[in-house]
Order: C-alpha cells, then sequence, then structure tokens
C-alpha cells in the first residue's frame, strides 16, 4: 500500500516535521512493514514561467526549434526580465503558463538540467513535458498549465513542485494478510495514531465519518440471490447502489484526485473511474460505476450458471465456474434475457463500463465476503485491488456511507445531479455483527509474559476500536466493524502488546526439560558427512527437479522402480517435472557443471532424500482442523505421504590422488579415481555409522556390468551399489570418462544402528601369523575366500589381510592366487605353532570346500 | 688400513709384559685408533689392538705366569694400558658415529613445501554444518531435533497451521503441488513450503510438553537468481508447555541470535501476521561484521504464540497448554554470517565455495569473513512466513 504522506496528514495529525522515513519507522513500530519512501524523483527550481516570446528557428537537421523568452519571476528572471529557453515542442503559443525546470533541478532518472549551448543560443533551463517530469507518459508535447490545471490562478516564479503535486513523499508498506483495512488511507492513519502512541480521538479523522441522507424512495432495482452460498455463507450480503445523472463526460478528474491516485500506483482512467479508485484507496470500500444507459432492466446479483462466459476490461474471455459470484442485469420478469456485467468484487466486464460518452453513472458499494471472492480471484488468476481488500475483509459498517461520498465527488467535479433515491438491499439479514469475545483481563499479561494490567488492557483494546465491557476480571470484546481479524482472545493480545510495544516484553530463557541429544541416527548422519570430507569428498547440494530423461540416460530398464518419481503438477520448468528417485538422478547435473568451469578432478558426494510413490496411492485427504483428526483418519494421511528415504551418494572424475612427493621421490602420475574409490567410499560411510556390511558383485544400471558392487547389510538388506559407471552412462550422462558412484539408503544403514559395541578383553599374548597362498578359478571373488578362510579359521584368527593377487603362467590359465596374511591370537596363552598351523589349515580346507581353492606349493 | 693380522703390531716378544713392551703396544694402539677415518676402520683397530689376540690382552694373560713379585707391577701397567685404550675407542667411536648421523641428515634434505599424494581435501556444505551448529545450540538447552517430510500432505503444511483453504496467505506461499492421476493438483500432497508441518508432527506424535527444533528442506516456486532459490533451508522451532510466553520466546531467541552472531547482537520485533502464530513477530537483528561499523536491521525470521486453533488440531489442550514458534532462514543466516553475496553460489555445487568452508563449522559465535564482497546480502531470500 503506498500512501502519499499529504492525503495522510488529511486523516490524521503527522508529528511536527514528520517526514516519510519517520512515519514509515512509526508504522514498522505497529507492524507495517516498510517497503520503501518514494518521491517524486524531480527536484527543483521547478517553477511556472509565461512564455513572452517565441520564435521559430528552422534547422539544417530538418526540424523546427523555438526559441523562448520566458518569464520565471523576479528572483529566477535574467537582466531583460526572462531566460532564454530552446524547446522542441510546437503545442504551446506566446503568452502561455508552461513549467520549467532551472538549471540545478533534477528531473527523474537524475536528468540534471544546466544552462546548454545548443542551436546557436545558451538555453537556460528546459521547458517540460508530463512525461519529462514522470506525470504520465501519454501525453503529447510540453504542459500547458490552462490546459492541466484549468481554473486555477498561476503566476511566474511560482513553486511548481508544490502545483504539481511532485513535493511530496509517499510511503509504501507491506501489508499482513489479516490486515485488509490497511489497504486504506484510512487504516493507516489509524495505525499512524497507534504507532506514535496518541489517542484515536484527538488525531485521527476518519474520511467516512460523513451524513447519508435518507433516501426518497428506493433506487435502481437490485436483487440479491446465492443458491450455492459457501460454507453456508451468500457471496453478497448487502448492496447499496446511487445515480448520479448529467455527468459532462469531458470534465477531467480534479488534479489532487488524479496526482493521488497515480502515486499511489494507479493510473488515472476518467472521472467516474478515478473516483470509485480514490475512495477505495482512501477508504479500502472497493466500488464500481455503471453506464446507466447500458443497464436493461435491474441488476441481479447471481450465482454463474454452467456455460456461461465473461469478457472482462482486461479482454480476456472467460469460462464462468458455478461458484463465481456475478454480477447481473436482465429486463425484468425476462431471467432469459440475463446478461453478465462482471464478476463481483473481482472485475468488470467490457459492456457496461463507463465511456467518454457515459453522462448518467450507476454506483456500485456491495458487500461481498471474503471467501467468495478469494476463490473466484483464485481461480480466473485476477488478483486485483479490489479482490484483495475483499478477501482480507472490507468494513461492512461504510458501505453507504463510501457511495455518498462518491456520489458528492461526482457531483462536485463531474457537474452531475445525484438521485434522491437509493438503493440498499441485504440478503440472508446482511453483514453479520462482530462477534463477541470473552477474555479473562489477566490473559494478555499471562500470555505476553508482562505485567499488563486490566485497565491497560481495557484502554488499549477500546483505542483500537473495540467496546469492552469489564465485570469480575472477564471482559467482553466487540471489535470494531473493520476488524474482521480479531475473533479469539489471542488475537486481542497482540492488539495490546503491539500498543504497548514488543519491546517492553522482557527476556527470559526457558527451562526445557532435560533431554537426550541427538539420535543416534542424527549422530550417524553427522559422523558419515564429516568421514567423506575427510576422505576427499566435497558435500554439494542439489536441487531434486528431474526428467525421465536421465533415466534413460542412466540406462535404466522399462520396469524399473526408479522410473515411479513423484510428478509435479506445477514445475518449474516442464523440462524437468519429477522429483529424483535417486541422488544420482541430480547430483551428475552438478559434476557436469564443476566440469565446465574447469574443475575436472571431483569427489562429489550429497545427503539428501529421494522420493519413491507407491504407484496408485490414494491422495491425502485434506481434513478438517476443528480438532485433531482420528486414530485412523491419521494413520491413512501419514500413510498417503510417499516415502521418502535418506541417501548418500557420490561421484568421482578426473585424478583421486594428484602428483607429489611419495616415498619413492616425486611422483609424476596422478592416480585416476577407480571403481575401488567408489566401493572404498560405500565401505567409509559403513564404517562412519558402525555397520558391518558385505560387498558382492552384482549388475545394476547405471553401472558398469563387471564392475559394480553391491553393499548389503550383515541381514541380508540392500544398502546401495558402487563402482565404475556403465560407459553409455557416462557418455549420455555427458560425464567425463571412467567417472565412478556409489549411491546408499542411508535408512536401510541406519536401522542398523544404535545397539552398544560389546568388546572381549584385549590378549596381551604374542601373535602367531601365516600366510598362505590359494589359486581359484579367475573368476573366484576374493571376498568369497576371505569368507570362507574366516570361517574356517575359527576363533584363534585375529586378522586376515590379501597381500598379493597373481595371474600368469605359474598358475596356469583361467586361474589366480591370492596370498593373505593370517594373524591368530589367544585370549589366554601363548599359541604353538602347531596350534596356529592347525588353524590355518582348517581354514584352507572351507576355502578348499566352499571356492575350489589350493593351496600354492 | 693397519694391519689387522693379531701380530704383534709393535715387534715386542707375544705376551711381553715389560714397561717398554706394554709401552709400544699401547702407542700402536691409540695411533690406529686415533687412525681410524671411519666406523669400519676404527672396528678393525678394535679387533686388531684390543680383540683377543691382540698384544695388550696377550699380555694380560701372561701376567698370570709371572713370578708373585712382579705380578703386581706387571698387573697395574697392562691394566692401565687396557683402559686408556678403551677410553680412545669409545671416544673415537663417539666422534665417527657424530660424523656419520650429520652426514645422513645432510644427505637426506627434501624439499618439504612439495604436496603431498593424499586425495585432495575434501569439505562439508556450509548449510547443513550450520544447521548442525544451529542443532547443536539447541540440544545444549535441552531441547531435540525432529524431522518431518518434503513431500508433505497439504493438512499438514497448510490446514493443521491454521491455514484456511481460502486464506490469503495460503496463496501467497506459492507452492510446488504433487500431480495427481489426472496431472492435475488434487493429490492433497504439496512441496512444503517451510518447516512448520513439524509443528503439528510433533504435537501430533510427541506431544507435551515439546521442545524441539527441525532444521530442513523448503520449496518456493521462485526462480533461481542471486536472492532467490526455489530450494533452500529453514530452521523451525516449537515449544509447548504449561506457562510459556512470549518472554520466553524472546529469551530463547536472544540466546539463539548470541550463538549465532556474537554477545554484541541486538535483536528487534515488529508485529507481523502467520496464521499458525498468534502473536506474531518479525525478529530483526543488528550486528557489527568486524570489517564493517554498524549497519541496518535486517530481517531474520518469523516468530509468534502458537495459535490455540494449532493446538486444538493437535488435540492439545489451548486452556492449559500454551507455546511459542520461530522459523529462520538458513540461506540468510549463512549470508549474514558469512557474508555470502549470491544465493546461487550455495545450491550450484561449485566444489569451491563448500571447499571454503571446511570440514566443521569450527567459528566463533562472532562472524567469519569467508569468501569477502559486500556484506548487505539483500533481502527476501529464503525468507517467506516461518
Amino acid at each position: 500500500m503506498r500512501v502519499p504522506l499529504d492525503w495522510l496528514a488529511e486523516h490524521v495529525d503527522l508529528e511536527p516535521g514528520a517526514t516519510g522515513a519517520d512515519v514509515a519507522a512509526s508504522l514498522v513500530r505497529v507492524g507495517l512493514e516498510e517497503e520503501g519512501v518514494h518521491t517524486s524523483g524531480v527536484t527543483g527550481p521547478l517553477v511556472v514561467g509565461r512564455v513572452l516570446e517565441l520564435a521559430p528557428e528552422p534547422q539544417k537537421n530538418g526540424k523546427t526549434i523555438n526559441w523562448c523568452h520566458v518569464e520565471v519571476g523576479p528572483q529566477h528572471d535574467g537582466p531583460e526580465g526572462w531566460r532564454g529557453i530552446v524547446c522542441g515542442a510546437h503545442n504551446f503559443a506566446a503568452g502561455d503558463l508552461v513549467v520549467v525546470a532551472l538549471p540545478g533541478a533534477v528531473l527523474p532518472g537524475g536528468f540534471a538540467i544546466a544552462a546548454r549551448k545548443t542551436y546557436g543560443h545558451v538555453s537556460d533551463g528546459m521547458i517540460c513535458s508530463a512525461k519529462e517530469l514522470g506525470l504520465g507518459a501519454d501525453s503529447e508535447g510540453i504542459i500547458v498549465l490552462s490546459q492541466l490545471l484549468p481554473g486555477v490562478e498561476v503566476s511566474p516564479g511560482q513553486d511548481a513542485l508544490e502545483l504539481l503535486g511532485l513535493a511530496g513523499e509517499t510511503v509504501e508498506v507491506n501489508v499482513t494478510p489479516d490486515r485488509g483495512y490497511c489497504f486504506s488511507v484510512r487504516g493507516i492513519a489509524r495505525e499512524y495514531a497507534h504507532g506514535t502512541g496518541r489517542p484515536v480521538a484527538q488525531v485521527f479523522r476518519d474520511p467516512v465519518a460523513v451524513e447519508v441522507p435518507a433516501p426518497t424512495g428506493p433506487g435502481y432495482p437490485v436483487r440479491l440471490s446465492d443458491d450455492a452460498p459457501i460454507h453456508g455463507t451468500v457471496g453478497c450480503d448487502r448492496f447499496v447502489a446511487r445515480t448520479v445523472r448529467g455527468i459532462d463526460p469531458s470534465a477531467p478528474t480534479p488534479r489532487f484526485i488524479a496526482d493521488r491516485v497515480r502515486r499511489a500506483g494507479m493510473r488515472s482512467i476518467s472521472l467516474a473511474v478515478d473516483v470509485t479508485n480514490y475512495l477505495m484507496l482512501e477508504t479500502g470500500q472497493p466500488l464500481h460505476a455503471y453506464d446507466l444507459d447500458a443497464l436493461q432492466g435491474e441488476l441481479v446479483v447471481r450465482r454463474a450458471r454452467a456455460g456461461e462466459r465473461l469478457t472482462t476490461l482486461d479482454g480476456v474471455e472467460r469460462a464462468l465456474d458455478p461458484q463465481d459470484l456475478l454480477i447481473t442485469d436482465e429486463a425484468p420478469g425476462d431471467p432469459a434475457s440475463s446478461r453478465v456485467l462482471s464478476l463481483a468484487g473481482v472485475m468488470g466486464g467490457q459492456s457496461t463500463e463507463v465511456s467518454a460518452s457515459t453522462t448518467d453513472v450507476l454506483v456500485e458499494a456491495a458487500h461481498f465476503t471474503p471467501v467468495t471472492v478469494a476463490r473466484t480471484a483464485r481461480r480466473h488468476k485476477l488478483p486485483t485491488e479490489g479482490a484483495k481488500r475483499w478477501e482480507r475483509g472490507v468494513d461492512p459498517a461504510m458501505t453507504a456511507r463510501v457511495a455518498e461520498l462518491a456520489v458528492r465527488l461526482l457531483v462536485e467535479h463531474g457537474g452531475g445531479t445525484a438521485d434522491t433515491t437509493a438503493t440498499d438491499v441485504v440478503l440472508g439479514g446482511g453483514p453479520a455483527p462482530s462477534p463477541t469475545i470473552a477474555m479473562d483481563a489477566g490473559f494478555p499479561a499471562r500470555l505476553t509474559g508482562t505485567d499488563a494490567g486490566e485497565a491497560e488492557v481495557v484502554a488499549a483494546l477500546t483505542e483500537i476500536g473495540c467496546a469492552v465491557r469489564a465485570e469480575g476480571g472477564r471482559l467482553e470484546v466487540v471489535p470494531p466493524s473493520w476488524r474482521p481479524d480479531l475473533r479469539q482472545g489471542v488475537d486481542l493480545v497482540e492488539e495490546v502488546a503491539r500498543l504497548r510495544g514488543y519491546d517492553t516484553i522482557p527476556s527470559v530463557l526457558p527451562a526445557a526439560p532435560a533431554g537426550r541429544g541427538l539420535t543416534a541416527g542424527q549422530r550417524a548422519r553427522r559422523s558419515i558427512a564429516r568421514s567423506l570430507a575427510d576422505d576427499g569428498f566435497v558435500e554439494v547440494l542439489s536441487h531434486p527437479f528431474v526428467a525421465s530423461a536421465v533415466h534413460d540416460a542412466q540406462g535404466l530398464p522399462a520396469d524399473d522402480p526408479r522410473r515411479t518419481a513423484l510428478r509435479l503438477a506445477n514445475p518449474l520448468s516442464e523440462q524437468q517435472p519429477l522429483m529424483r528417485t535417486s541422488l544420482l538422478d541430480s547430483l551428475v547435473e552438478v559434476v557436469r557443471r564443476n566440469v565446465s568451469r574447469g574443475l575436472r578432478d571431483l569427489a562429489l558426494v550429497e545427503l539428501g532424500t529421494v522420493v519413491h510413490p507407491t504407484p496408485g496411492a490414494p491422495p491425502a485427504e485434506v481434513l478438517g482442523a476443528a480438532g485433531r483428526p482420528g486414530e485412523q483418519e491419521l494413520a491413512a494421511l501419514l500413510a498417503a505421504v510417499p516415502r521418502q528415504p535418506l541417501h548418500v551418494a557420490g561421484v568421482l572424475t578426473g585424478a583421486r590422488r594428484p602428483p607429489g612427493a611419495g616415498g619413492e621421490g616425486f611422483q609424476r602420475t596422478a592416480e585416476p579415481a577407480t571403481w575401488a574409490d567408489a566401493v572404498e567410499a560405500a565401505r567409509t560411510v559403513a564404517a562412519a555409522a558402525g555397520v558391518a556390511v558385505l560387498v558382492e558383485a552384482d549388475r545394476r544400471a547405471p553401472w558398469h556390468p563387471g564392475r559394480c558392487a553391491r553393499i548389503t547389510t550383515a541381514a541380508g538388506h540392500v544398502v546401495g551399489h558402487a563402482g565404475e559407471l556403465h560407459p553409455q552412462a557416462v557418455a549420455a550422462l555427458e560425464l567425463p570418462a571412467r567417472a565412478v558412484a556409489f549411491e546408499l539408503d542411508l535408512d536401510v544403514l541406519l536401522a542398523q544402528v544404535g545397539a552398544s559395541v560389546q568388546v572381549q578383553q584385549l590378549s596381551g599374548y604374542p601373535a602367531a601369523t601365516q600366510d598362505v597362498a590359494l589359486v581359484v578359478d579367475a573368476d573366484v571373488p576374493a571376498g568369497a575366500v576371505e569368507a570362507a578362510l574366516r570361517a574356517g579359521a575359527g576363533e584363534l584368527l585375529e586378522d586376515v589381510r590379501l597381500f598379493d593377487v597373481y595371474t600368469g603362467a605359474q598358475v596356469g590359465e583361467g586361474r589366480k592366487s591370492l596370498a593373505y596374511g593370517l594373524r591368530f591370537r589367544a585370549p589366554d596363552r601363548t599359541l604353538t605353532a602347531e596350534e596356529a598351523s592347525a588353524a590355518r589349515e582348517a581354514a584352507v580346507a572351507e576355502a578348499a570346500a566352499r571356492t575350489g581353492a589350493v593351496q600354492r606349493g | 688400513m693397519p694391519d689387522p693380522k693379531p701380530e704383534d703390531p709393535a715387534g715386542g716378544a707375544e705376551g711381553a709384559v715389560d714397561e717398554s713392551s706394554v709401552q709400544a703396544a699401547l702407542d700402536a694402539a691409540l695411533a690406529a685408533v686415533e687412525a681410524a677415518a671411519d666406523l669400519d676402520e676404527l672396528k678393525a683397530a678394535r679387533l686388531a689392538h684390543a680383540g683377543d689376540r691382540s698384544p695388550l690382552a696377550l699380555a694380560n694373560r701372561a701376567i698370570g705366569a709371572l713370578p708373585g713379585p712382579e705380578k703386581a707391577a706387571a698387573g697395574k701397567r697392562v691394566g692401565s694400558a687396557r683402559g686408556r685404550l678403551n677410553q680412545a675407542l669409545a671416544a673415537r667411536a663417539g666422534v665417527l658415529e657424530a660424523e656419520r648421523t650429520e652426514r645422513a641428515l645432510r644427505e637426506e634434505v627434501v624439499d618439504v613445501t612439495l604436496p603431498g599424494r593424499r586425495p585432495e581435501r575434501g569439505a562439508r556444505h556450509p548449510l547443513p554444518l550450520l544447521m548442525e551448529r544451529v542443532a547443536d545450540v539447541f540440544t545444549a538447552m535441552g531441547w531435540e531435533v525432529a524431522e518431518g517430510p518434503e513431500v508433505e500432505a497439504e493438512w499438514f503444511n497448510f490446514d493443521a497451521l491454521n491455514f484456511d483453504v481460502d486464506h490469503p496467505a495460503r496463496q501467497m506461499q506459492d507452492t510446488f503441488f504433487v500431480a495427481d492421476a489426472e496431472g492435475g493438483a488434487g493429490s492433497g500432497l504439496v512441496l512444503r513450503t517451510h518447516t512448520s508441518p513439524v509443528q503439528a508432527r510433533s504435537l501430533l506424535t510427541r506431544g507435551v510438553p515439546l521442545y524441539v527444533v527441525c532444521p530442513g528442506k523448503v520449496f518456493r516456486t521462485d526462480e533461481l537468481d542471486a536472492t532467490h532459490t526455489p530450494v533452500f533451508h529453514q530452521l523451525e522451532g516449537i515449544a509447548v508447555d504449561e506457562g510459556l510466553t512470549m518472554a520466553h520466546l524472546k529469551g530463547t531467541l536472544d540466546h539463539f541470535a548470541r550463538a549465532m552472531f556474537g554477545d554484541a547482537v541486538e535483536t528487534r520485533w515488529r508485529p507481523a501476521f502467520f496464521p499458525f502464530t498468534e502473536p506474531s513477530a518479525e525478529l530483526d537483528l543488528r550486528f557489527s561484521l568486524g570489517r564493517e561499523a554498524e549497519r541496518g536491521w535486517i530481517e531474520w525470521g518469523g516468530c509468534g504464540m502458537v495459535n490455540p486453533n494449532v493446538l486444538r488440531a493437535c488435540g492439545i489442550d489451548p486452556e492449559r497448554y500454551q507455546g511459542f514458534a520461530f522459523g529462520m532462514g538458513i540461506e540468510r543466516t549463512l549470508m549474514f554470517r558469512n557474508g555470502v553475496t549470491d544465493m546461487r553460489d550455495m545450491v550450484e555445487g561449485d566444489v569451491r565455495f563448500s571447499r571454503a568452508f571446511g570440514v566443521e563449522d569450527l567459528s566463533a559465535s562472532a562472524v567469519a569473513d569467508v569468501l569477502g564482497g559486500p556484506a548487505d546480502p539483500g533481502t527476501g531470500a529464503g525468507e517467506g512466513v516461518l
């Protein structure tokens, strides 16, 4: 809401010397956030000038300029009694009064005026157009004051800033959704009084405090009907209409109205329209003006019928919904003649709009209920100035009075005559009266933690316009008609608190019950993230929006569950309407972005959720909120929310270890990231969570079929996969060659976290180490051999370590030799060589049995 | 090199114990020790002159055969000679060992500025780090950390929080709707527009008294630019108990602000509106950024007393319990705290951004000057309602 300061001052006494910034600060104090303080962008000297002489001078470039002598007042005139100014416009003549920007003036956009040589003269200022002063772009040529301000007495040298409304500041505040009344100068003026701590009764002048004459009879026929009230509330509960006849269609909008409307951010259109907008801005009551001659019979307010259409003022033809509330007209007794005139409270139609030839105007001041207007505005995407006010609630007590204000302005400035009759019809008993709120007088103190006593509470509530009855510590409060947002005790507490000032609330730290800190899962997540960072991974966050093409690029089979993605109804980009089902879906984009920025050696990791919707799941019910939902309803609601497991995924490209100093001197070649780095990262994750996992070969897109490891828990739950990506996926995803990746489901992994680790007392007896080389078929996984050794070696085995893998002539084609170091130790004695050897033999026997291993020479 | 053979180097008779023979053997031995140029030569000299077959050893052995009266004098002579030789050997060994160590150290000098071969250093993303820091501040006060889904039921995101379906505030949230079977918005699911649904979830599942925070990801249909991102993070806090007041809310947030921005931070409340709190306030901060003197008030987040309608929707008796809730933008916090000026740096995943923050947030509560650049991160980004 933009409020010109002079307009505000008309309705509330500003503090002496208050600037726009001061006013904004006062409003901030009571909850109106400052959006800015605007000026016209014009600074003086800007004065009225009289053109004494005007000499047209044709130029070589084909233009004709006017060399003018302009009288700009004794304090500004040159010694000859005028200033010379070159002007390119031709819409004026000698004797005209114009607006002159003198050297030193600055026009909007920082355009500084100075004397300058041009066309053989020194032009000592500028004769201004409306456009140059930011007063509108539609005017041709320079301002001629007799046309712009007919009948206004002006003289050369007079300050034109004040004259043209360019001197004032305009304060813009953000109005929260509960304070509809602050979409008006009336509401802002009241809040300003509160913000400066001065009594409303003394400093506030209500713009709607006007006598409405009693009508001499019924006015234009209006019928209210509503066959489909929303939540039992009719869409229009009161309709006031007044007629003004014989308006001069050429009567211009008075300057002060046009200026104020413009400074409040709306366009000046015509007298009738400007008056309705002006009063809406001043009072918060949206109005509508009809061309009386264009109306037939009677106005009928009703819901739309199936198939009805309306072309609104913005030129859009709209299909109407049966919930839309309409203003229609029809010939009496002939429903078939019904025409749709406007979307009630939202936007008018083109057919009955006031035009350049309108002389008789019907002014509509209705009272629409918020939900109806809100739904129509939303349905047709028309968040108009009117709709904005209706959906927040408009003071139902001012309807007739604002209509009276409109009539007065049209009569005064349009030369019309008001009918003495008036229409005032209600439906459903008319607008609901304000509720009575019962509240304990001590409640504000109890909720705010202050010592606000009963007298102060009553005073504050009275000050904002409530009627308060106090009895035995209980208050019965009736909020003012302009505050439909005040519905329960807590709403009143906020009023008391903000009038006192939030800064009077003390700061007291509450003592929460003793907590248990982070959960095991939360701590494990931190441990995982930290371990990966320590291992060289850089954590990133990618946006979860993806295209189905990413699943094609990964080479996922047609029936892969990862293709079942949640779809957004209104994605930011139609190209990316899906929510990722794996982190790799979106992480690859981050890889590409880094590579494109020349950062090629990457180890990226993301921890985040993915969405796994259940195909065909029923929609989530939007339950009532009046009380706690039933257990079944709640369970169904919780179940309707799709599964969103937490994943961790990483991608490595380029060098894993850079060139650098090593034990053998400087190593010149970088070590590339390989499948093993991805698998090791998966092991790192499991280790950080303290969960034992198995690594086995698997085939799964998007991984290389021969370089893909499946990670499972000891209980057999699949945690995820790691390895080198499939070359086709790498190409399709536009990743660097040989990119490797892992992705793990942390929900699966972390389900294993939590039990305390149980340990044996450490044995201090010496260890016995034994090496063994086993020859197996080349496709036997080392993991299987190690598992067999562990199983066979028995309890004396402390550790197994693979220290060599050999293939070659000595072991034969299609075979490989795996060399293991076994470390044995007993808890209670020094092992003999025979015991260690026996354990080794048992281990080898098990490996032979399970994997066909043969002990090598 | 002296002759290593165990012959009489002095040319005296084997086992001679007379004074001149002993003296000659000693002189020869000392000369050999002195002449040893390295530890190997010294070892040879020791063998020749102090070994079993050396003149002094033989002389020592011959003492036993001497007639009684001569024994004592000969013993003293030979013993003294052997003692001096051993001293000389030890001294020479010390000198030669020191020389050898010194030579080795000289030869092993390296360029310690060469890079090693560790994988390049990794880093955490500063947003999760900051959320962890925040969680620590609250767990230190006895609060717990709750979580909720990012794809959320509309009921939790709006209705349970007193956002009626026709409430203007519901339209202001720029919500992503999950498509229903026909592609429309009737699925009853949204991408949560704020972390506030965790209020309702916590009240329903944990009950009261309740003191929890929930840091997490939220979504609004804003295009990505320097001050907006469709995916951002918030911190939600809710406390419901008997006797909680706005003063407790103020105390909690003052403590939180000091923990994040230093003891010198100032806070200011402005009346505001959120459907799920009443009374409501916006919280502004002012603090000094080391490199800069004063700056104006900046909006940090929203807060208020939990609306009784929210308590009722969650089955909590508002006559008995009251509480407060608050929400802050994590991105905004990072911008204020660390001088980040462009929202895109936080979301694009450029490794250079995360690397600047390292693996842990160890900054004192005072502001860290990580990236430099102008201090005012602008407004509007990641703010939203709570």
